[in-house]
């Protein structure tokens, strides 16, 4: 019973990051219908920067977490800027072709200045361990995990639904003629959505390095995960990529504990089923462009 | 406005044989005999250009975005290999064939989820299929030997008279005639009115329903034939390498795929030949030069190629070719450049 508990709360500790990584790619993929396979670059992006200044410099976890958030934040700017802005109105097989090309190079550009072997950071001794709740193993690390993710979750939600900025992006992604046509300058609601989706990246990137690993093959390791929330999820919302991701989490958490040979072919089958039944996502609706 | 004549001579023309194609085949050929000391890297070459022209079937004539094609290269290859190695097919053309057609089944099977949906559910889709199978794999490590791979394998001569050499010498002109036979019949398919329906699927699905061809029915058939296609690639990698392993399913041989095609250009069959040459060496260019970072060169040419533009640069590329086929036949370019990009 104990280790029930112990895998769903380490499964939603998992979806929940998984959220944090692929929400940015909700929106590109999802709302902007570009296909983006060079998201998790960015979470990679900052996960080094992160490793970097913690191990390097010697800053302390959570000093350098914003940090790992402001500079994949800034590396997406200005690619987006500088290359994605180019790729909107293409196909999406030159799409596919120009984000495995980035996919590519950052796992030789890392694997040149990084090492290709994997990077643990130096977490305070506060987050080691786990401590028992109620006969329950709670590991800390993955308790924070929750907490900033959750915070993260709602904070994005209170954007969306609350401010102007959220409401001027749901304008251009519902019908960007129109949102346009009213004075919304929709390639910078895109840009700075982009920006922001990166930074979230690289900030699930630097919480992930303990759970998920970190190394130079990390894009191309977890794409097909990434690709499973937004594609599952749909993206009408926030609410379906998040129910996603903690599904992803929690399916891939308890698949590998109770068969652990059948592997990830659990997740797998459960996705093209899915993608079978219910092309545009559990609980999607096709994107407006 | 063409009459039905027109269209029917215009498409008769399109698919006689022009002088460039059979001097690339005798080139093709010629350096079997030039290059005695390259067979294994020309192999690789002919293997190569199989799997992309199989791709282009899908990609470049029905507008099929695939990024699980390897699933079916690996089915041929473990079916290639598990039939040597266990002795029940040793004759390496039949064995073939049976590889090719397991892989045609699968392709069968899966390419009623690849139709359904759009762009992005179908990349989704031949990816899963693609890793579901890597999973498989590494799943019943007992028959498939895990990440070691199949070991052991022996081939016997191919039709009972030509023994597989060190050198390769058997493999490359095996490996040669069988992208032959098989470029033949692509050929034949693309010229034909099912590859010119094909085509109006690609430009336009609703627009091609509506004058009658059976859109769905056309694209399992030419998904069918391409996975056959690349299960013969897989086949063909078994048997001249005697090696098959966990990677023959991998992301990586997926996306390099899409490189070679689109290296070589969609949609006009040589494409993914001329890409695979192109390819290779590059890759063997690369990796001379920085024998562990070739991918990031590999992948600035990817994304330089979908910046300046596909079609652009072949216009660029094909510049002179076609400019000295006009000159010395004053008919229409062999190599065109497609009407429109997948």
């Amino acid at each position: 019973m104990t280790s029930i508990l112990t895998n769903l709360f380490d499964g939603v500790a998992y979806g929940m990051l998984l959220f944090v990584l692929a929400c940015g790619l909700a929106v590109t993929l999802g709302l902007m219908n570009f296909v983006n396979l060079a998201h998790g670059a960015f979470a990679m992006a900052g996960g080094y920067i992160c490793a970097v200044l913690v191990n390097g410099q010697g800053w302390p976890f959570f000093a350098a977490l914003p940090f790992a958030f402001i500079g994949s934040g800034l590396i997406g700017a200005a690619f987006e800027r500088g290359l994605y802005r180019h790729l909107y109105t293409r196909s999406h097989l030159d799409q596919v072709l120009f984000s495995i090309g980035l996919v590519f190079m950052s796992v030789a550009a890392v694997d040149y200045f990084m090492g290709s072997s994997r990077v643990f950071i130096n977490l305070p001794s506060a987050l080691e361990g786990q401590f028992d709740a109620f006969g329950v193993g709670i590991g800390r690390y993955r308790l924070m995990i929750i907490v900033i993710c959750g915070l993260l979750t709602a904070l994005l939600q209170l954007i969306l639904a609350k401010t102007r900025f959220g409401s001027r992006l749901r304008a251009a992604v519902d019908d960007p003629r129109a949102a346009s046509g009213l004075g919304i300058n929709v390639p910078q609601v895109f840009a700075f959505t982009f920006a922001f989706g990166c930074g979230l990246a690289g900030l699930g990137g630097a919480l992930s390095a303990e759970v998920l690993g970190l190394d130079p093959y990390f894009p191309l390791k977890f794409m097909i995960y990434f690709l499973i929330v937004v594609t599952v999820g749909g993206s009408s919302s926030i609410t379906g990529p998040f129910l996603a991701s903690l599904l992803l989490g929690i399916g891939d958490v308890a698949g590998k504990y109770y068969v652990p040979k059948m592997g990830p072919f659990v997740i797998y089958t459960i996705m093209i089923v899915i993608l079978i039944w219910r092309p545009n996502g559990l609980f999607g609706r096709t994107a407006a462009r | 406005m063409a009459t039905s004549s027109d269209v029917g001579r215009i498409a008769r023309a399109h698919a006689s044989w022009h002088w460039s194609e059979i001097a690339f085949w005798c080139l093709a050929l010629a350096c079997g005999f030039a290059f005695p000391s390259r067979y294994l890297i020309m192999t690789d070459i002919v293997r190569l250009g199989l799997f992309a022209l199989s791709l282009d079937l899908i990609l470049g004539y029905a507008g099929i975005v695939s990024l699980g094609h390897a699933a079916f290269f690996g089915i041929g290859a473990y079916s290639a290999g598990l039939l040597a190695l266990h002795g029940v097919i040793t004759e390496p053309v039949l064995a073939l064939l049976v590889a090719g057609l397991a892989a045609t089944v699968i392709g069968f099977l899966t390419s009623f989820l690849v139709i359904r949906g759009v762009d992005l559910t179908r990349l989704m889709v031949t990816l899963g299929i693609a890793l579901l199978l890597e999973a498989l794999a590494e799943r019943y490590s007992d028959i498939t030997g895990g990440t070691d791979g199949l070991q052991g394998i022996v081939m016997a001569p191919v039709l009972g008279l030509f023994e597989f050499d060190i050198f390769g010498r058997t493999g490359f002109f095996y490996a040669l005639i069988v992208l032959f036979l098989l470029f033949l019949i692509a050929r034949r398919v693309v010229h034909s009115p099912f590859g010119l329906s094909l085509r109006a699927i690609k430009n336009n699905p609703l627009r091609a329903a509506a004058i009658g061809v059976p859109v769905n029915r056309r694209l399992i058939a030419v998904y069918t034939l391409a996975s056959f296609y690349a299960g013969i690639a897989g086949a063909l990698f078994t048997q001249t390498t005697q090696l098959a392993s966990l990677d023959v399913f991998s992301f990586e041989r997926s996306a390099d795929l899409m490189l070679v095609l689109v290296i070589g250009g969609t949609g006009y069959l040589y494409g993914g030949l001329i890409g695979a040459v192109v390819f290779r060496m590059l890759q063997e260019f690369f990796s001379t030069i920085t024998p562990e970072y070739w991918q990031f060169w590999i992948g600035l040419v990817l994304v330089v190629i979908v910046l300046v533009g596909r079609a652009r640069l072949h216009r660029w590329v094909l510049l002179v070719p076609n400019w000295i086929s006009r000159q010395l036949s004053g008919r229409k370019a062999a190599v065109a450049i497609p009407e429109s990009e997948a």
